[in-house]
């Protein structure tokens, strides 16, 4: 299976990669939204991206919303993975396409356990 | 603390005693973690003051429960939720005909596990509200029975098995914990038992949760505990243990079922008392 990290963050999309990696997934990465939607328009959409919600050119929250837009790219799994934890942001990015969410931090097991809800799992 | 130093004996003791819990030899590390935490929230230097605090008699019930409270996630090892959704509930509905059914989470701890059965509950059984379904959720230490029955859980908690999804519609953010709405709390009673003692449970639940527990215990405590079970559930109740426990040579009366990759286990009806 395939996903893409995006974040601004090198040192978290090294974290979210190596965790991924150890799940069997074969990785790819974006610094933003913008950088991410270019990769999908390239070379097709992975299973899974994991985003960010705070970046910069586009959030995570915008690139949610113009891949749900688009409906090519609506078999692929989206996981927020942010600081943002207010009950209304996880709301707003549940209703604009995000399958699920993860508040950071997290460990590894949080992640494995959320693959498993979206059958992402090994 | 060293293995096989006096104050490992002499916890080892102390918990045995008060709980009938058997610490083995590899839970070092963990004990000491948890003893620290205990050590710290009673003001104390570190666990040697701690311990010599206990050899006085004093600080006993905080060590028991700091040892014996563990961690866990809401809908841990998924399946036996699964079960309880697709088969266990709707077939005990059909024979009970309007009756309020009773489900035992046993063991209980910080309460993941009550919540996530009230959960399921109210997502696949909404007809199922307090008066036709009751949740009874015990554990051995009062202090983490407390946090339970408030509900409240802090974000690395509701992160873990929970979807989030569940986690907005039926939580609500206060502060820096999430705590469960009304409409998961008032399907859930919490109460203190020590299940190596004298028990007995009116009304007689129809689903007991006796996960990841038995395996702290002795065989001949288990045997009993399984025993008081049996004698205290509905003829044909279902019990769910860990995925890693089994009632095989334990209490061989136990038939065990299957859902999916889910084990349950029922006694034959031949035992209706």
């Amino acid at each position: 299976m395939k996903a893409i990290v995006v974040d601004d963050s090198r040192a978290m999309r090294a974290i979210i990669k190596r965790a991924l990696i150890a799940e069997g997934f074969e990785v790819c990465e974006a610094g933003n939204g913008q950088e991410a939607l270019d990769e999908l328009n390239k070379n097709g959409a992975p299973d899974l991206a994991l985003v960010d919600w705070n970046m910069p050119v586009m959030t995570g929250f915008e690139f949610i919303q113009e891949v749900r837009a688009l409906k090519q790219f609506d078999s692929m799994s989206i996981m927020m993975v942010t600081t943002e934890t207010e009950s209304s942001q996880v709301e707003a990015a549940l209703e604009a396409g995000a399958n699920e969410y993860v508040m950071k931090p997290f460990t590894p097991d949080v992640l494995q356990d959320k693959l498993l809800m979206l059958g992402l799992a090994r | 603390m060293a293995l096989g130093s006096p104050e490992a004996h002499f916890l080892r003791d102390l918990v045995y005693q008060r709980s009938s819990i058997v610490l083995d030899d590899t839970k070092g590390y963990l004990i000491e973690t948890r003893l620290d935490r205990v050590a710290r929230a009673a003001g104390l230097k570190d666990v040697n003051q701690l311990i010599h605090e206990a050899r006085a008699g004093r600080m006993v019930q905080e060590i028991v429960e700091g040892i014996t409270t563990h961690e866990t996630s809401f809908f841990r090892d998924r399946h036996p939720f699964d079960a309880l959704k697709e088969k266990v509930i709707p077939e005990l509905l059909e024979r009970r005909q309007g009756r309020r059914l009773h489900i035992w989470s046993a063991a209980c701890s910080s309460g993941q596990e009550p919540y996530s059965i009230a959960l399921t509950l109210r997502e696949a059984f909404p007809q199922l509200d307090a008066s036709r379904a009751h949740i009874l959720a015990t554990d051995l230490s009062e202090a983490i029975l407390d946090t339970a029955r408030e509900g409240r859980f802090k974000q690395m908690e509701i992160n873990r098995g929970l979807p989030a999804r569940l986690a907005t519609q039926y939580f609500q953010r206060e502060g820096m914990y999430w705590r469960a709405k009304p409409v998961l709390r008032e399907l859930i009673e919490f109460k203190a038992m020590n299940l190596a003692e004298a028990w007995s449970l009116y009304p007689r639940p129809d689903i007991v949760f006796l996960r990841n527990v038995l395996i702290y215990f002795d065989v001949p405590t288990r045997k009993r505990i399984l025993d008081t079970v049996a004698k205290n559930m509905a003829p044909d109740g279902v019990l769910f243990l860990g995925a890693a426990e089994s009632t095989l040579n334990v209490d061989d009366r136990w038939v065990t079922e299957k859902h999916g990759p889910a084990r349950y286990y029922r006694l034959p009806q031949q035992e209706k008392r």
